[in-house]
């Protein structure tokens, strides 16, 4: 369950963002998840619901997903593949000495404001 | 059409606490205090690890130690009957893993500025506490024989993290298929600057390895 924690510290910085902007109330939270954070988004939708109905702030606000794609880079060939369908060895040369480019992201992307 | 107000943020939910992290990382190394995070699945051992270890290095450090759990205080009673060393339990309120925050109110509430040594256990838990920095100087992780070798392919970020794997329990290996080589390997793959120290923490062998190397990392912390 660390998509709970991961919903307060949300939470805590559109708090801090809403301050900096003197927003009264948020009507959406956009998120950009990558592919291999390990967040579940229904998890994270289902912990944001019921924390975000505790705030005036966040009262009945939504919490949007962006999936972004996670992707490999090779370290022998060169090439960058899919992360999930491909794993950890490189589908072109099957080199295990490869990096994630991309993917882990948990990243907030705006707040929209109604 | 009613019209929505865009702000744009572009920001990690993990920076903050990367920050903090990076904060109380310099207020240890200026109060000359070493921190060390010991991250592993319930059950690995990770106490009686703590107990072994901390037995051998009591009289050449002064240590403390913060048990971090869900709820109860079994652990932090275990360690100070057994050591004889300051341990308070952290309570981490239902959430899976400490962050640096938390870890900087646990060593304010131990008064560690005395201590040269703190060792932190973390909430029993590969996925969680591998994504929250706690401001720790070193990670060590205990991966358990009857857990099997292939942790490091199913929890890759948890050994990614980690400066050493402790791999303890092993006075069972002839009962279970655990290969210690693939293991290896596998740590190798995910993080190849880690160190593996095979150890058994009910009869002590190999825990010698573990508290030397702690020793060593406690005084270049304590010089550089």
């Amino acid at each position: 369950m660390h998509e709970l924690g991961i919903v307060f510290y949300i939470i805590r910085d559109v708090k801090q963002a809403a301050a900096e902007n003197n927003v009264e109330h948020v009507s959406g939270v956009v998120m950009n998840i990558g592919e291999v954070s390990t967040i579940v988004p229904q998890y994270l939708t289902d912990c944001w619901r019921w924390a975000a109905d505790k705030e005036d702030l966040l009262r009945g606000s939504e919490l949007k997903i962006h999936i972004l794609p996670a992707v490999t880079h090779c370290g022998d060939c060169g090439r960058d593949y899919a992360t999930v369908k491909h794993g950890r060895n490189c589908p072109h040369c099957n080199s295990p000495n490869t990096w994630l480019l991309h993917g882990n992201e948990v990243e907030i992307k705006e707040i929209e404001v109604s | 059409m009613e019209e929505i107000k865009v702000i744009e943020i572009k920001k990690s939910v993990f920076a903050d606490n990367d920050k903090d992290a990076d904060l109380l990382r310099q207020e240890l190394k200026q109060k000359g205090t070493y921190l060390l995070n010991v991250m592993s699945s319930p059950g690995s051992g990770k106490t009686t690890t703590l107990i072994q270890t901390i037995n051998r290095l009591k009289d050449k450090l002064r240590i403390a130690v913060m048990e971090a759990d869900i709820d109860g205080d079994v652990d932090a009673v275990k360690i100070k009957e057994a050591t004889g060393i300051p341990s308070i339990q952290l309570h981490t309120g239902g959430m899976c893993h400490l962050d640096a925050e938390m870890t900087r109110q646990g060593l304010d509430n131990l008064a560690a500025g005395e201590a040269d040594l703190v060792i932190l256990e973390n909430v029993g838990n590969l996925v969680c506490p591998a994504e929250f920095d706690t401001g720790s100087c070193r990670n060590a992780m205990i991966l358990s024989v009857p857990e099997g070798h292939d942790k490091p392919l199913k929890y890759p970020l948890m050994f990614s993290v980690c400066d050493v794997v402790v791999i303890n329990k092993m006075d069972v290996l002839p009962y279970f298929d655990f290969d210690m080589d693939k293991c290896k390997e596998y740590i190798r793959l995910r993080n190849p600057r880690a160190r593996v120290i095979p150890i058994c923490a009910k009869s002590g062998e190999g825990v010698d390895v573990f508290a030397e190397w702690l020793l060593q990392e406690v005084k270049q912390w304590k010089q550089a």
